[in-house]
């Protein structure tokens, strides 16, 4: 229980810690962020349920006016700015991503956690924020899709991350690793 | 930790916190059912008002932080003059501006302290059942604690990359730094533990 909490805690301070990593721009000038990556991770290495809560305990923090999102943004703007689809979709994304990683046994744990990840990540995370973005700026659903179809490769780059850096962990601490324990 | 209340002390920073979050979900609500151009002009010009009031550094920092938006106000604006409803557009624009505004506000106006208050008290119902909150409240505490932690030991792993590497920190950097974290957690959780964990009654032993 302790333990469960700490690591909690732990990966709801890393999505904040991996906002502060400089953005950097892909070839074709679009900024990507690393804290979708931690979003990807909290599932992946926490499972469904406890990285749901990491992400949750997240978006608390982030409501309570820290300014943890990439950027040193936060407050509770955010949540009915146009991007606030993204910020609803985070919990369910870490929880598909984890759902995934932990019934999918068949296969490598990079190539499960990977799938998880852009499952998560991208399926999941792009149908909330396409939505909200539908909702505030007032557009159809497949309009509101093409705006943010250029942040589709930086996303996938995270989740070839996000599996990568789950296999290696499970190999250097397999304890942590609580989605395949 | 820094939270983004303005330093800048205003009234409202000593009005209750409950009350401005639920005044703030009810304008919310009425933004996005408002339809008419005039009444969101009205709207806007009246969030600009309140931001004016504390003072000019308190108007300055609210418009900085609104800044953030411009992105799609000027996607709003050239998609709507294309499409010939400018003034469809021009409500989609200032209802943004004007939630987003009236948001910022109470984050800015709301001290963390009074912030956390909100959440226990919104937890209440969760203790009447005879669940415990303690994991919540400590949850929120050793968030806050870790964060700093972990920026730090981030800065010294890049810093102990770039003295051994010709190239710069690269996303490689997440792995070592992933271990680094994950077994600060479980001393914590260690320390936990040892401190009588989550059982009931803990923090007054």
């Amino acid at each position: 229980m302790e333990r469960s909490l700490a690591l909690i805690a732990l990966f709801a301070a890393l999505i904040a810690a991996l906002g502060l990593i400089p953005k950097f721009a892909l070839a074709f000038g679009v900024p990507i962020t690393a804290q979708s990556l931690g979003v990807m991770l909290c599932g992946t290495i926490l499972g469904a349920r406890r990285g749901a809560l990491a992400v949750l305990l997240f978006l608390l923090l982030v409501a309570m006016g820290l300014p943890l999102l990439a950027g040193g943004r936060g407050g509770l703007g955010l949540f009915v700015s146009p991007t606030a689809g993204f910020l609803i979709g985070f919990p369910l994304a870490a929880f598909a991503a984890g759902w995934i990683t932990e019934r999918w046994r068949s296969v490598p744990l990079g190539i499960a956690s990977g799938v998880a990840a852009a499952v998560g990540g991208i399926l999941v995370l792009y149908a909330f924020g396409v939505t909200g973005m539908a909702i505030v700026l007032d557009k159809s659903w497949g309009e509101a899709a093409l705006l943010i179809t250029a942040f589709l490769p930086g996303d996938a780059i995270k989740a070839v991350l996000a599996g990568l850096i789950t296999a290696a962990l499970a190999r250097a601490r397999p304890r942590a690793v609580l989605s395949r324990l | 930790m820094i939270s983004l209340t303005s330093p800048v002390e205003t009234r409202a920073h000593g009005w209750p916190a409950g009350a401005k979050l639920a005044t703030l979900c009810a304008a919310t609500m009425v933004l996005f059912a408002m339809q008419s151009l005039t009444l969101h002009l009205v709207a806007f010009g009246a969030c600009l008002a309140l931001y004016a009031a504390p003072g000019w550094v308190f108007l300055r920092a609210g418009l900085r932080r609104l800044w953030i938006l411009w992105p799609f106000v000027g996607l709003i604006a050239v998609w709507h003059l294309i499409t010939g409803a400018p003034q469809d557009g021009a409500i989609i624009a200032l209802r943004m501006l004007s939630a987003v505004g009236l948001a910022n506000l109470v984050t800015m106006t709301t001290r963390l302290s009074d912030m956390i208050a909100v959440i226990r008290w919104l937890a209440t119902p969760l203790r009447r059942v005879g669940l415990s909150t303690r994991a919540l409240e400590l949850a929120i505490a050793l968030m806050i604690r870790f964060t700093p932690v972990l920026v730090e030991k981030g800065t010294h792993l890049s810093r102990a990359w770039r003295t051994r590497s010709p190239k710069g920190v690269n996303w490689r950097i997440v792995m070592p730094f992933t271990l680094l974290a994950i077994d600060d957690a479980e001393h914590v959780a260690d320390a936990l533990k040892a401190r009588g964990g989550l059982a009931p009654g803990a923090a007054e032993r």
